[in-house]
């Protein structure tokens, strides 16, 4: 069962403004019953100051697609034809505590009900060439048609160039394979392979490549060493082994007392640059750089 | 959705069934005390094994299979039918066609697709108005390139049936392995597995008041296979995986209840479908129950309201503690009303409008009694809703008096 928000559940089962309304003189149909869904929105605009006297729907739909009708008529009672038109379906799904990405093509279909009726009333013919196809992206509430367009339009050839024009793909990449379907079909048109792109690195958010990685750590280096060199002292960056970050201790403050609390202090610094928990650890700069004094 | 406050009345049992609970007092002490796993070689496995062996004889019973040996455990009734078609396809590798029909579930159908995309040819039967095969047309696909015949029992959302023992032995006398997805059949009515020529039998847990998660394939001793998933060597290597013992057990239980019920299945609850199906169609006008009715399960009814969207019916339904399903494209979040209707040629008029009430031995008259009383003004108030609804019936010719800018 769809996640209906209340104020939907409520809509439709007391759905405000429905019937005929008999003195109509706007009025807008949208939908087909083949495709499950048909809206006829009937308006009373005073022809004065074009201001919605009255609005009613009927409407032949599932659930939401009666509650937005309902919230349609409510949201523009009032409202001038101008002021009606700047209401996008984006306002009929937050009237009615958002709907489930499913169902936001009813809410299309309410504004597109809506100018239909305000075209009837001015005598102009409106057409609309929206064609809807199956959903793909639940995430983002993108359909293949919408998806195959934007392809065709932009000469897309990757998921990703998909998800920058589109958005379908970017949230849980569960439609990636429905969306290669399309690239492939598309691209089969133009006489092109669809080559999928090799496995993105995987990027933690936040996460570092080795090289910003290296230069936070020399910045942190760097930011200690002035403190320790008024105590006639030093620290060196020796090395960087995974979590491992070696140090060298120089003068007054190798082998001190203080020398803890400062590698301390240096490596609570280096968790909080990083984001990450590593390990400042001091070495012997001879030890490290003279491989031959080592013990045999 | 919130539990509705008037008594609930659950007619779903074709989407799932409460899980019978003598099945759920039999699997408890499996999670806890006999933990064991079937295979080790000590006590705690060895009584383990013991009651799965005697959960597969009961199972095999309610199937009519010749021998235990020949019930492979599953996930449920979508793995059973991969793993039924992928085997006979992997046994068969010289073979590329597949014989299916338009109004298999899901599990078969977007099977075939895939395969379909990868290089196979997918031969789907048509069904006439009343979901019925052609058996002419069937019999003239039989060949040496068919790797498998895959047709179902009886349909899920009309209940019709396919005649699939005749259809079996067709396909043997053609030397193709035959499938057939009976997850709705099972249970329902009875089966001889044994004395037929089908090959393999898909059945599902959750369907016959089983828990969820648990099903069965049926293999005739003999018939190729290839396994889907390789492992362990668990029922003897024909599905590796740790048995989902408890699942078992209460699949075990589920199917003694059922051969018990099954009488009661094609008497009273029969009987209760009957009057719903009266009581319904007789105060609603312009209302029809679908698929071959003369010949379906017991339990199941599916009615097609004219000029109404099914969604809504089911919402004003549940508001009333009613539960039963749909197949209009707004409860499955896709543009078209469900391929088993359009398959059958139901117009658009009345496709979006079907209902599948499916009942068990659960329910009761009274039950009944209130559903015959909720349905028609549910229907007659959101016919008033309709553009294509007039005063005392829909408007003369629906198209032209609604007439959309686009459609
Ligand atoms: C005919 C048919 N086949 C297969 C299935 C899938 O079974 P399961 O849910 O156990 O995977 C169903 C259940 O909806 C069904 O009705
Ligand atoms: S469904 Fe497309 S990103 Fe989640």
């Amino acid at each position: 069962m769809w996640d209906y928000s209340d104020t939907v559940k409520e809509h439709f089962y007391n759905p405000r403004n429905a019937g005929p309304l008999p003195d109509a003189n706007a009025i807008g149909e949208v939908g087909s019953i083949s495709c499950g869904d048909a809206l006829r929105l009937m308006l009373k605009v005073d022809p004065a100051n074009e201001t919605i006297l009255d609005a009613s729907f009927q409407t032949f739909g599932c659930g939401s697609a009666i509650a937005s009708s309902s919230a349609l008529t409510e949201i523009i009672k009032g409202k001038t034809l101008e002021q009606a038109l700047e209401v996008s379906n984006q306002d009929i799904a937050d009237f009615l505590g958002g709907l489930p990405p499913e169902k936001m093509h009813c809410s299309v279909m309410g504004r597109e009900a809506l100018q239909s009726a305000v075209a009837n009333y001015r005598g102009e013919e409106w057409k609309d060439d929206h064609e809807e196809g199956a959903l793909i992206c639940k995430c983002f509430a993108v359909d293949a048609v919408m998806i195959e367009e934007t392809i065709r339009a932009n000469n897309l050839c990757s998921v990703e160039q998909v998800t920058n024009y589109t958005k379908a793909g970017g949230g849980c990449s569960s439609c990636h394979e429905g969306i290669e379907e399309i690239l492939a079909k598309v691209l089969a048109e133009r006489g092109e392979d669809f080559k999928p792109a090799p496995p993105p690195e995987k990027k933690v958010p936040g996460k570092l490549t080795t090289l910003e990685r290296i230069r936070k750590i020399e910045q942190v280096i760097e930011k200690a060493r002035p403190n320790l060199q008024r105590d006639h002292g030093d620290i060196e960056l020796v090395d960087v082994d995974g979590k491992n970050i070696y140090v060298s201790m120089k003068g007054a403050c190798a082998g001190c007392q203080m020398e803890a609390a400062t590698l301390g202090g240096v490596q609570a610094q280096m968790v909080e640059a990083l984001g990450e928990l590593v390990k400042v650890i001091p070495v012997k700069a001879t030890a490290k750089f003279a491989p031959n004094t080592l013990p045999a | 959705m919130s539990i509705p406050s008037p008594t609930p009345i659950y007619l779903d049992n074709n989407a799932t069934t409460r899980c019978a609970p003598e099945a759920v007092a039999a699997m408890l002490p499996y999670f806890t005390e006999q933990f064991g796993n079937p295979s080790s070689m000590h006590s705690f496995g060895a009584k383990v094994g013991h009651a799965v062996k005697s959960a597969r004889a009961s199972l095999q019973k309610l199937l009519g299979a010749e021998y235990d040996s020949e019930i492979i455990y599953t996930a449920g009734g979508t793995e059973a039918d991969n793993t039924a078609i992928l085997s006979a396809l992997k046994a068969n590798p010289e073979r590329k066609e597949i014989i299916t029909t338009t109004v298999e579930h899901h599990a078969v159908l977007h099977l075939c697709d895939q395969l379909e995309k990868e290089g196979y040819t997918i031969h789907r039967l048509k069904v006439d108005g009343k979901g019925r095969l052609n058996l002419d047309e069937y019999a003239a696909l039989l060949s040496d390139k068919v790797a498998v015949v895959s047709v179902m029992w009886a349909n899920n959302e009309t209940g019709t049936y396919f005649p699939v023992k005749q259809m079996a032995e067709m396909a043997h006398a053609a030397g193709i392995l035959f499938h057939t997805d009976a997850v709705q059949a099972v249970g329902k009515i009875p089966l001889d597995l044994a004395n037929s020529a089908i090959d393999m039998l898909s059945m599902s847990g959750h369907k016959l008041h089983a828990p969820k998660g648990i099903g069965a394939l049926y293999l005739r001793r003999g018939a190729r296979f290839r396994p889907l998933l390789r492992g362990g060597g668990q029922e003897r290597g024909r599905r590796a995986g740790t048995e989902n013992v408890p699942s078992i057990i209460g699949l075990g239980v589920a199917a003694e209840l059922a051969l018990e019920r099954m009488e009661l299945e094609n008497t009273y609850v029969r009987a209760l479908r009957d009057k719903l199906q009266a009581g319904i169609l007789s105060a609603v006008p312009h209302a029809f129950a679908t698929g071959d009715v003369d010949n379906r399960l017991p339990n199941t009814l599916n009615i097609a309201f004219e000029y109404v969207e099914g969604e809504a019916i089911l919402m004003l339904l549940n508001k009333q503690g009613i539960a039963a399903s749909s197949g209009s494209a707004c409860t499955s979040g896709s543009l078209e009303p469900s391929h088993v209707m359009r398959a059958m040629g139901i117009p658009y008029t009345a496709a979006h409008g079907t209902i599948r009430f499916s009942l068990s031995h659960e329910n009761t008259e009274t039950e009944i009694d209130r559903v015959i009383a909720a349905v028609p003004p549910i229907i007659a108030q959101l016919r008033k809703l309709s553009p294509y609804w007039g005063e005392n019936g829909p408007v003369t010719d629906p198209e032209k008096a609604f007439a959309p800018t686009y459609a």
